[in-house]
C-alpha cells in the first residue's frame, strides 16, 4: 500500500471541495427527515412504520405478471381494496403482499382463496404493525440518539475540547443525514432494523474520528499556533489513513457477507451499514480533522476579537 | 543475552481457546458456574425458530373512566387469563409480558397457525359458576371484582390464602338461592365449580350449615385448603377478575416468522459469521504477517469466548443480535489495527520488535480505550431505549466491545511479547517494508 505519511496532500486546503459535497448529501438527509417532521415525508416507509399487513405467500408456481395481477385481483374480491404493493420474492415462486391493515379473519379469508386457485400455497411471514406501535418506537429512536449524541459530545469534551467534541458529533449527524439520503433516493424501506443500523454506526463512526482526533492531540502537545494545527492536522490523517482504510475493511468484510448470503429481513440492516461504514470513513478522514481546524480558527478569531476590545 | 518472555501465556490462552471450543459443543460444569454447550444455552429469539408474537393494547377509548390503578390490576389479571389460555391451548413455551402501561406482549414458539392464535387468544374470557350438573348460577356479568386474600376466613384458628370475590346486588341474589340449594344437596355434590372457558379452575364446598340461610353476602371467599399458596391464590383471583376486565384487549401488532424462513436465517448468520471471520484473519495475515497471525489468534479467542459468555448468560438471540456480533468481529480487530500500524512506525523509526511492541501498546491505548467508551455510550442508549430486538442487538454490541477491548489489549500483547523472544532477520515479516528510503 502506498505511504501515505509521505503524501503532501491537504485536507484542510480542500475541505470547501469536501464540505460541499457532504453538504449536499447530507442536506438531503436532513431535509428529508424535516420533511417527515411536517408531514410530507419522501421516506418508503415499512408497514411497521405506517401501519398495515404484509403477508408472504409462497404460490408454489413461478411468479410473473399475470400471476401478481390476480393475486391482486383475489386481494380486492376479498378485502375490499387493492394491495398497496405485490412483489415477487424469494427463488421467483413467493410473493409479498402489502395491504391496509386487515384483521385476522380476513387474512384467512385471503389465504383460503389464494390457496382455491394456488393450490400449493403456503403462507410464509406476516407482519402486522399499527402505526401507532411505529411512533412509539421512532420517538424511542430519537430521544436514543440524542441522549447517545450529548453524552458523546461530553466524552469528547472531557477528553479533548469541546470545538473537538462539536466536529466529532458534526461528522456523526453526517452520516447518518448520508445513511437517510441514500434511504430516499434508492426508496429502501425504512424499518427498525434501519433506526437499528443508523444507532449503530453511532457508534462505529465516531471510533474512526476519535482515533484521528488522539494522533493530532497527540502531535499538538504544546503547540498553539492555528496555521502550524492545521499541517498538523493534515499529517495526522495521513498517518492514521492505514487504519481508517484497514478497519473499515475488516468491518466491511462481515457484513458484505450477510448482504451477499442473507435473508430479505436483514439485507436492508446491511445495506444501511454498508453506507454508514462508507460514509464514516470518508467523512473521519476528509470532514472531521479540517472541521475542527476550522472551529478552532472561528473561535481563534473571536477570542483575538475579545483581545483587541480589551 | 536479554532475559526471553516466558511462554506460559501462550500456553494458557491456546488451552483457553482449546476448552472454550470443547465447551461450545459440550458444555462445561466448573462447579460454581455451569456453562451450558451452545445448543442448550442461547435461547433462539421468534425470527430464528419461528413463531409468532402478537401485542395486545387495552381499549381504553371505548370503557371510560378506567383509573390507573384499574388498569394495573387489569392487566395483571388480563396477563394471567392469556397464560391459562396458552397454557389450555398447548403453547406451553408461550412467554406473556406487559409492556407499558397498557400492552400485552405475547410470545410463541413453533406455532404452525399463529391467526388462529390470535383469534382464540383475543375472544374475552368466560367466567361462570356452575353447580354439580352444570347449571350456570352466576357469569361474569355477576361480578365486580375478585382479589387473592390472607386470613383465618373459616375460623379454624389458622391464617390462609384465599380468593375474596365481589358480587353484584343482582349476583348476591342468585348465589343466595344457589348456595341454599348445593348446600342441601344430599348426593354429596356440595360444591361450586368456577370455570373458566369450560374448564374447571376451582370447586369450592359450601358447607351444610347454609342449606337453610345460603350464603348472603357483598363478598364471597373462595377457600383452596389450608396449604393453598400466595401465588395460586392470586393466579386463580387474577383469571376470576378477567372476566370482567374494564377493558377490552384489542390485536394492534402481530408478527410472524415461519420456522423455515426462520432455520434459513440462522444458518445464513452462522455462516456469514464464520466465512467473514475466516476472511478477516486472511486479511489480516497478508497484510500485518506476524502481527496478523497474532491477531487471528485473538479473534478466535474473541470469538469462542463470545459464543461461550452468550450461552452462559442465556441470552435471547435474535437475528438482529447475531447481526450484532457478526458486526463486533470486525470492529474487534479494530484496536488491532490501531496497535500495529503504531507498531510499524516504531519498527520503521529502527527499534527492536521488543521495545517496538511496548510502545506500541502504551501509543495507541488513549485511541482504543476513547473510541470504545463512545461506542459503549451508544450501545447504552440503545439498551435503555430499545424494544425487543434492538435491545437483543445493544446487549451483544456491549459485550462485544468490552471482550475486545480485553481481548485486544491483553491477549494480543502476550502473543506478541512471545512472539518478540525471536528477532526476525528482516523487518518484512511484521508488514514493514525494507530498503526503503526510510
Amino acid at each position: 500500500m502506498k505511504d501515505f505519511t509521505k503524501s503532501k496532500f491537504s485536507f484542510v486546503q480542500k475541505f470547501k471541495i469536501f464540505g460541499i459535497i457532504s453538504l449536499i448529501l447530507a442536506g438531503i438527509g436532513l431535509g428529508s427527515f424535516i420533511a417527515t417532521v411536517f408531514g410530507a415525508s419522501p421516506f418508503n416507509f415499512d408497514t411497521e412504520f405506517v401501519g398495515g399487513v404484509e403477508l408472504n405467500y409462497s404460490l408454489g408456481v413461478d411468479v410473473d405478471r399475470s400471476v401478481t395481477d390476480n393475486v391482486d385481483a383475489i386481494v380486492n374480491r376479498v378485502t375490499g381494496s387493492h394491495a398497496s404493493s405485490i412483489q415477487m420474492t424469494g427463488g421467483g415462486q413467493s410473493v409479498q403482499i402489502r395491504t391496509a391493515e386487515l384483521d385476522s379473519e380476513s387474512r384467512d379469508a385471503l389465504f383460503e382463496a389464494i390457496k382455491a386457485e394456488y393450490p400449493n400455497a403456503e403462507s410464509g411471514e406476516t407482519s402486522y404493525i399499527s402505526d401507532t406501535v411505529g411512533d412509539d418506537l421512532k420517538a424511542a429512536a430519537v430521544k436514543a440518539s440524542l441522549l447517545a449524541i450529548l453524552l458523546i459530545l461530553i466524552y469528547i469534551t472531557i477528553r479533548f475540547e469541546l470545538r473537538s467534541g462539536l466536529a466529532a458529533v458534526i461528522t456523526l449527524c453526517h452520516d447518518i443525514c448520508v445513511m437517510m439520503a441514500f434511504f430516499v433516493i434508492f426508496q429502501l424501506p425504512v424499518n427498525m432494523n434501519f433506526i437499528a443500523a443508523a444507532l449503530t454506526i453511532l457508534g462505529y463512526s465516531i471510533n474512526a474520528t476519535i482515533v484521528i482526533f488522539d494522533r493530532i492531540r497527540e502531535n499538538s502537545k504544546g503547540i498553539s499556533d492555528q496555521r502550524v494545527f492545521a499541517d498538523i492536522t493534515d499529517r495526522s490523517i495521513c498517518q492514521t489513513m492505514a487504519r481508517s482504510l484497514n478497519t473499515s475493511i475488516t468491518t466491511l468484510i462481515p457484513i458484505v457477507l450477510i448482504l451477499v448470503l442473507g435473508v430479505p429481513s436483514i439485507q436492508n440492516f446491511a445495506i444501511a451499514l454498508i453506507v454508514g461504514i462508507v460514509s464514516g470513513t470518508y467523512s473521519s478522514i476528509c470532514i472531521a480533522g479540517p472541521l475542527w481546524v476550522n472551529l478552532r480558527r472561528l473561535g481563534g478569531k473571536k477570542t483575538a476579537a475579545k483581545k483587541a476590545k480589551a | 543475552m536479554k532475559k526471553k518472555y516466558s511462554p506460559a501465556g501462550m500456553i494458557v490462552i491456546l488451552l483457553v481457546i482449546v476448552l472454550s471450543t470443547w465447551t461450545i459443543f459440550n458444555g462445561l460444569n466448573l462447579g460454581v458456574v455451569k456453562i451450558p454447550d451452545v445448543r442448550n444455552g442461547v435461547v433462539l429469539g421468534l425470527d430464528l425458530v419461528g413463531g409468532a408474537e402478537i401485542t395486545y393494547e387495552a381499549d381504553l377509548e371505548e370503557s371510560d373512566n378506567v383509573s390507573a390503578e384499574e388498569l394495573s390490576s387489569g392487566m395483571e389479571a388480563a396477563r394471567t387469563m392469556l397464560r391459562q389460555r396458552l397454557t389450555t391451548l398447548g403453547y406451553t413455551e408461550a412467554e406473556v409480558y406487559l409492556s407499558g402501561t397498557d400492552r400485552i406482549v405475547v410470545a410463541i414458539p413453533n406455532i404452525e397457525d399463529p391467526e388462529e392464535a390470535v383469534q382464540m387468544l383475543g375472544s374475552t374470557a368466560e367466567v361462570t359458576f356452575e353447580d354439580a350438573d352444570g347449571n350456570v348460577i352466576l357469569t361474569g356479568d355477576d361480578l365486580t371484582g375478585a382479589s387473592m386474600a390472607y386470613g383465618d376466613v373459616n375460623n379454624t384458628g389458622f391464617n390462609q390464602y384465599f380468593v375474596d370475590v365481589a358480587l353484584s346486588a343482582e349476583g348476591q341474589e342468585k348465589f343466595t338461592e344457589a348456595t341454599k340449594e348445593v348446600a342441601s344437596r344430599t348426593d354429596g355434590k356440595n360444591y361450586i365449580s368456577i370455570m373458566m372457558d369450560g374448564e374447571v379452575i376451582s370447586a369450592p364446598h359450601v358447607d351444610a350449615e347454609y342449606a337453610t340461610t345460603g350464603i348472603n353476602s357483598e363478598h364471597v371467599s373462595i377457600t383452596l385448603g389450608s396449604n393453598a399458596t400466595q401465588e395460586y391464590a392470586s393466579q386463580l383471583a387474577g383469571l376470576i377478575a378477567s372476566g370482567q376486565l374494564p377493558f377490552s384487549l384489542t390485536n394492534i401488532q402481530m408478527e410472524s416468522v415461519s420456522a423455515t424462513l426462520g432455520m434459513d436465517s440462522l444458518k445464513t448468520s452462522i455462516q456469514a459469521a464464520i466465512i467473514g471471520l475466516i476472511l478477516i484473519i486472511l486479511f489480516m495475515i497478508a497484510y500485518y504477517r506476524v502481527l496478523g497471525v497474532a491477531s487471528a489468534i485473538s479473534l478466535i479467542f474473541f470469538g469462542v469466548v463470545f459464543v461461550d459468555i452468550i450461552s452462559l448468560s442465556h441470552m435471547n438471540l435474535t437475528l438482529s443480535g447475531i447481526a450484532g456480533i457478526i458486526l463486533t468481529l470486525g470492529m474487534a480487530v479494530d484496536a488491532n489495527v490501531i496497535i500495529f500500524e503504531r507498531i510499524k512506525e516504531e519498527l520503521r523509526a529502527g527499534r527492536t520488535i521488543r521495545v517496538a511492541t511496548d510502545a506500541g501498546f502504551k501509543n495507541a491505548f488513549s485511541a482504543i480505550l476513547d473510541s470504545n467508551v463512545t461506542t459503549c455510550i451508544a450501545a447504552c442508549c440503545l439498551w435503555w431505549q430499545g424494544t425487543g430486538t434492538i435491545v437483543g442487538f445493544a446487549k451483544t454490541l456491549l459485550i462485544g466491545v468490552l471482550l475486545s477491548m480485553f481481548t485486544m489489549l491483553i491477549i494480543t500483547r502476550i502473543i506478541l511479547k512471545t512472539f518478540a523472544n525471536h528477532q526476525p532477520k528482516s523487518l518484512s515479516a511484521y508488514g514493514v517494508k525494507t530498503g526503503g528510503a526510510e
